[in-house]
């Protein structure tokens, strides 16, 4: 039922906006490529996998994540496919959902594996992300990761994990000296919501606050699930902090940015990328002027062609860049040039090709380290004002 | 003097943790009725529930969109009055559906069968919710004005207050339905035994649509209610407080009314008053992230030793 239903409603949606589109003529011919080389034989067909939660709380980001490398496919082969060898290619994209979930996560990965993708733009949760990478390694497939941001997962040893956004250890270090440098916080309690990124953040964040001296009055848990958090808040109330940390995402952080505005504390909310998007804003409602967030990359609207790659999203999907698409639109285009420099589309040769990455993207110069983690992977900081994310600085 | 502010500072933390307690006990309260009256005339454990509340909440929310779409003007109780007023029947008419279709066909089959449809049923309104709704967490609009009210440092939003009214009100007029009117009459006596209620001229049909029916519009209640107190709605936010409202069924003795609200209310102040204390009481050794555990051990406690819950009577199984 759910599968079904699943391959129908991206359909759907297809024709959508292929019938809103129609009054531009240009606009839909290259939209009709993509479902042309779909049903065209095999042999010229190279698949790539997608795998990000299509359903539960944090779906929008996860078909967020799906649109970024959908708009990259389809770029591609609206220019005519991909050049591997003396042969042309057109690429298609193999979609599946882990719904967040760890376990889900390795059935996805097994699933993409199977299907026969040379590479994996994926997961978008660390903690689906680290246990899938097993599974990508054993095929020998190369993994590019968007948005998880644990530093586990590229320090498992497996040459076939990248990611193209810096680690919580740089984000974590990054909220912290804020806190304390610029928020000039003197206590701080910390919410996770025990998932491997929400968790492995404020870890991060309260090791380095205690070293630049800031006291942590509170450490307290909820779930990625919740949506009541007047228990532990109240707790928090009572310990007056200057500064409350979550490490989580967005569809928990609105509610919990109403209630902290309900109980009336008073503590700028912190927290990192998994709460920095638009969503936020519209959950937390006149209580969203509270956060502060840092974003693991380049802000859109700091990028040579942001505002173009917004306008581009925003016209093929009717919606709003969330967080990382722009990332995960990269990621194609790197296993793309991957493949172009090893001349060969198969899995090893791609995975060979990987670590000579020198990619100018979208998001900025990509290259990777020893572990397969960006090089001088960029943090932004984002402010709530107006209603709107404001952008404030960049540390690198 | 500052002992006594720290001390007044505690005291207000606790007073705060109770109004916590009672807000999400209250609802868990109006959703564990529906599982309860259910589970007390068809002994089936209708799975459902939680979704026929997503429905309510989200009906709710579509139909408060276009009143504040059409008429801007309208003051925020009466757009939220009507929303709730459309929530109620498109969950009842579900809910009938439901029983129409997914149980009434298997009511003489194994127990186990109707089981597995009501998990059937949850998977298909959750992903027709997802289909018709859409994937995102929704906001909900703030009708009520958000002014909290302050006693000390502990404070409730009007929202809350009316939820814990409502609850009551509401629990109150249900108790009085059961006990004193001809329909509560059939229901006491449909679910002492169907067949017998059926030979003194009780339609059990209509007594069951007539439950399902009741339950339904608490659910559309609680499921508004949620989505007020939190300001968010969204396809699968029934699924949760649903399991949890079950748990509170279980507690207060399932199948027994008082017991579904008692044991709601004891699950929801169990739930603030471990998390806001489990560490105090642990010297720091637990987290707030073992609260459900303290949920569930008292669970595991009460039904050790009153195996039918705190105020369920021990009736002999039914042939």
């Amino acid at each position: 039922m759910n599968q079904t239903l699943f391959k129908v409603a991206p359909l759907a949606i297809a024709a959508a906006v292929a019938l809103a589109a129609c009054g531009k003529k240009e606009e839909a011919a290259p939209k009709a490529e993509p479902a042309k080389a779909a049903a065209a034989p095999a042999a010229e067909v190279i698949k790539v996998g997608h795998v990000g939660p299509l359903t539960g709380g944090i779906a929008h980001l996860g078909k967020d994540n799906e649109n970024g490398a959908r708009l990259a496919v389809e770029e591609i082969n609206a220019a005519g496919g991909i050049k591997v060898g003396d042969k042309t290619f057109k690429l298609e994209l193999v979609a599946e959902d882990d719904k967040a979930d760890p376990k889900e996560g390795t059935l996805a990965a097994q699933k993409i594996v199977d299907s026969g993708a040379v590479a994996i733009v994926g997961h978008l949760n660390s903690g689906t992300t680290i246990p899938a990478s097993k599974i990508y390694a054993d095929a020998n497939m190369t993994q590019i990761s968007p948005s998880a941001t644990n530093p586990k997962y590229t320090e498992q040893g497996f040459k076939t994990a990248f990611r193209v956004v810096a680690n919580d250890n740089q984000q974590g270090a990054v909220l912290a000296n804020y806190a304390a440098d610029t928020l000039k916080a003197k206590t701080i309690a910390i919410v996770d919501d025990r998932t491997a990124y929400g968790q492995g953040l404020a870890d991060v964040v309260e090791k380095v606050a205690k070293e630049k001296g800031i006291k942590v009055v509170g450490r307290e848990f909820t779930n990625d699930k919740a949506t009541d958090f007047n228990a532990i808040l109240t707790k928090i109330r009572g310990a007056k902090p200057d500064v409350i940390m979550y490490g989580g995402m967005d569809a928990t952080a609105g509610p919990m940015a109403k209630q902290i505005k309900q109980l009336g504390i008073k503590a700028t909310f912190l927290a990192g990328d998994g709460v920095c998007s638009p969503e936020f804003v519209k959950l937390a409602g006149d209580a969203a002027g509270i956060l502060t967030c840092s974003m693991a990359g380049e802000a859109v609207e700091k990028l040579a062609k942001g505002a173009e790659f917004v306008d581009k999203y925003k016209k093929r999907f009717n919606q709003d860049v969330q967080i990382y698409s722009p990332y995960s639109y990269d990621a194609v285009y790197i296993i793309a040039d991957a493949m172009k420099r090893a001349g060969k589309a198969d899995r090893a040769s791609i995975t060979a090709a990987m670590p000579t990455t020198n990619y100018n993207g979208l998001t900025g110069t990509i290259a990777f380290d020893d572990k397969g983690d960006i090089k001088g992977g960029a943090i932004s900081m984002f402010k709530v004002n107006n209603g709107k994310l404001e952008y404030v600085s960049t540390v690198r | 003097m500052r002992g006594l502010n720290a001390a007044r500072g505690r005291m207000d933390t606790f007073i705060q943790q109770t109004l916590n307690g009672l807000v999400l006990g209250s609802m868990y309260s109006l959703i564990a009725l529906g599982y309860t009256m259910v589970y007390g005339i068809l002994n089936l454990i209708n799975f459902a529930h939680g979704d026929v509340l997503t429905v309510g909440a989200l009906t709710a929310l579509s139909t408060i969109l276009f009143l504040q779409a059409a008429f801007p003007d309208m003051p925020g109780w009466l757009v939220m009055l009507t929303g709730l007023l459309a929530a109620i029947p498109v969950c009842v008419v579900l809910s009938l559906v439901i029983e129409r279709v997914a149980y009434r066909p298997l009511r003489n089959a194994p127990r186990l069968a109707p089981l597995i449809t009501a998990i059937g049923v949850s998977i298909v309104i959750q992903t027709v919710a997802m289909l018709v709704w859409g994937r995102s967490y929704m906001t909900f609009p703030q009708l009520i004005p958000d002014a909290p009210v302050t006693y000390g440092e502990a404070t409730i939003t009007l929202t809350k207050l009316m939820v814990i009214g409502l609850s009551a009100a509401v629990m109150i007029g249900l108790m009085l339905l059961v006990n004193r009117t001809r329909l509560g009459r059939a229901m006491r006596a449909t679910a002492e035994n169907p067949r017998v209620a059926g030979l003194m001229g009780v339609n059990p049909n209509f007594v069951i649509a007539m439950t399902f029916a009741i339950g339904a519009s608490l659910a559309a209640l609680a499921g508004v209610m949620l989505a007020a107190t939190y300001g968010v709605a969204h396809f699968y936010m029934g699924f949760l407080p649903g399991l949890k409202a079950f748990t509170a069924a279980v507690l207060g003795g399932i199948g027994n009314i008082p017991g579904a609200m008692l044991g709601g209310l004891l699950l929801g102040l169990i739930e603030a008053l471990g998390a806001g204390y489990i560490g105090q009481l642990t010297g720091g050794v637990l987290g707030s992230h073992y609260q459900d555990i303290f949920a569930f051990l008292i669970l595991v406690l009460v039904l050790i030793f009153r195996p039918s819950g705190l105020l369920g009577e021990r009736v002999a199984d039914r042939a």
